[in-house]
C-alpha cells in the first residue's frame, strides 16, 4: 500500500508541477495544489497510465484529494503476481 | 506507375473582425487569464454580418490556387469540409465552384466537424490515387460564430471563423503518404448541436480526455503504418482546439513545441478550418523544407478523428 501511495504522489508531483512536501494525503488538488479542471482530467489520465487501469468519468469526478486517488487505485488495481 | 497526391499550394482567409479575450470578458463572466490558462486562446476572428462560409472558402481557395499556379478551370474535384454551410443546399463546394468559375468538376461537402479537413483531404487523396481525379481543391471552412451560444461562457470563448485550402495534383512524388480516419458515434451527445436547437453544446472534460487519448493513439497508428517513429517527424500540424490538448499530444510523441505548428492563440478553434489555416500559416512563414515530414491530426464531434502524413514537396 505504501508503494501505491508513493507512486500516486509521484504522479501528482510530475503532473501538477508541485513540490513533494506539498503533496500530503489530505491535499486537495484544486484548493491546495492549484489544479484547474483540465489539470485534474490530465492527472486522472496519468494515474490510468501509471497503474494500467481505467477510471470512468463519473468516478474520476469524485477524486479530488490525494487520499481519494490512493484509495481508488488501491481498490481497483489489477491483481499482480507476487 | 502508382500515383500520389502532391500538395501544390495552400491558402487561408481570416475575417477582419477580431474578438479578444478582454472584449469577451465584457460579454460573459470570464477573464483573459482564465481563458488563456485553460485554452491558450487570446483572440479569434469573426465573420462580418452578411459574410458566410462561401465567401471565406472562396478567398482561401483563390490563395491556394495562386500559390499552386493552377487555374480554377483545371480542377476536376472540389471537396469542402464544413459543419456550418450557408445553405442546406446546394453544397458549399458547388457554391464555391461557381464563384471560382469552374464548371464540371465533381463538387461536394464533407461533414466531420473538427476532423472535417482530414476527412476531405483523405477523400481527395483516394480520388487521386484511384485516378478518379487529377487536380483537387480541398477546403476547410467554418462560420462557428453562427452556431455559438454567445451567453454560454464555457463554449463561446473557444471558437472562431475562417477558411483554409490546399490544391492537390496527381504526381509520381508523394505528397500525402497516408491518411487514417475513424469515428465513434456513441459519443454523439458529448459534443453536438442538439435537434431543435441552434447552438453548440459540449461537455468539456470528457471531450478533453477523449481527445488526448485518441490523438495519442492515431499518431502512433500513423507512424506504425509508415514504419516510422516520432523521430522521423519534422512537424506536427494539429487541430487547434486547445493548447493543452496540443501539448499533451506533442509530449506523448516526445516532440518539442518548436516543431509543433500552433495558431490556436490567434485563431481559436475554427473546427474544420483549423488544420488548413495552421498549415498555410506555417507554409507562408517558410517553416517547411522540401523533404520534411508533417503529421496532421484532428479530433472532433461525432466523435470523429483522423490524421494525414505528408511529405513537403515544395521548395
Amino acid at each position: 500500500m505504501d508503494d501505491i501511495a508513493a507512486r500516486v504522489k509521484k504522479v501528482v508531483v510530475e503532473q501538477l508541477g508541485v513540490n513533494e512536501d506539498e503533496v500530503t494525503n489530505e491535499a486537495s488538488f484544486a484548493d491546495d495544489l492549484g489544479a484547474d479542471s483540465l489539470d485534474q482530467v490530465e492527472l486522472v489520465m496519468a494515474l490510468e497510465e501509471e497503474f494500467d487501469c481505467e477510471i470512468p468519468d463519473e468516478e474520476a469526478e469524485k477524486i479530488s484529494t490525494v487520499q481519494q486517488a490512493i484509495d481508488y487505485v488501491s481498490a481497483h488495481l489489477p491483481k499482480q503476481d507476487a | 506507375m502508382s500515383l500520389h497526391s502532391r500538395l501544390l499550394g495552400t491558402g487561408s482567409y481570416l475575417p477582419e473582425r477580431i474578438l479578444d479575450n478582454q472584449e469577451l470578458s465584457r460579454m460573459v463572466d470570464t477573464s483573459d487569464e482564465w481563458i488563456v490558462a485553460r485554452t491558450g486562446i487570446h483572440r479569434r476572428h469573426l465573420a462580418a454580418a452578411g459574410q458566410g462560409s462561401v465567401d471565406m472558402a472562396y478567398r482561401a481557395a483563390r490563395e491556394a490556387l495562386a500559390m499552386a499556379a493552377v487555374p480554377a478551370s483545371a480542377l476536376d474535384l472540389i471537396v469542402v469540409a464544413t459543419t456550418t454551410p450557408d445553405q442546406i443546399f446546394p453544397s458549399t463546394a458547388c457554391l464555391v465552384q461557381a464563384r471560382l468559375g469552374n464548371r464540371g468538376a465533381a463538387a461536394f461537402d464533407v461533414q466531420a466537424v473538427c476532423t472535417g479537413f482530414i476527412y476531405a483531404l483523405a477523400t481527395a487523396d483516394h480520388f487521386i490515387r484511384s485516378r478518379a481525379a487529377r487536380t483537387a481543391l480541398v477546403i476547410g471552412v467554418e462560420t462557428m460564430s453562427r452556431i455559438i451560444d454567445w451567453t454560454d461562457r464555457s463554449t463561446c470563448i473557444l471558437f472562431g471563423d475562417g477558411a483554409g485550402a490546399v490544391v492537390l495534383r496527381a504526381d509520381q512524388e508523394a505528397g500525402i503518404l497516408s491518411t487514417h480516419l475513424h469515428a465513434d458515434g456513441s459519443f454523439a451527445d458529448l459534443l453536438q448541436v442538439p435537434v431543435g436547437q441552434g447552438h453548440l453544446q459540449m461537455q468539456g472534460n470528457p471531450v478533453f480526455r477523449m481527445a488526448v487519448r485518441t490523438l495519442g493513439e492515431i499518431v502512433q497508428e500513423t507512424l506504425a503504418a509508415n514504419h516510422m517513429t516520432a523521430r522521423d517527424l519534422d512537424w506536427l500540424v494539429p487541430h487547434q482546439a486547445n493548447i493543452r490538448i496540443i501539448q499533451a499530444t506533442a509530449e506523448k510523441l516526445g516532440m518539442p513545441m518548436e516543431r509543433v505548428v500552433t495558431t490556436v492563440a490567434d485563431h481559436g478553434n475554427v473546427s474544420a478550418a483549423s488544420v488548413p489555416l495552421a498549415l498555410d500559416h506555417a507554409a507562408r512563414l517558410g517553416s517547411f523544407q522540401r523533404g520534411q515530414t508533417l503529421l496532421l491530426e484532428a479530433f472532433g464531434g461525432g466523435f470523429t478523428w483522423g490524421s494525414a502524413l505528408l511529405r513537403w514537396t515544395e521548395e
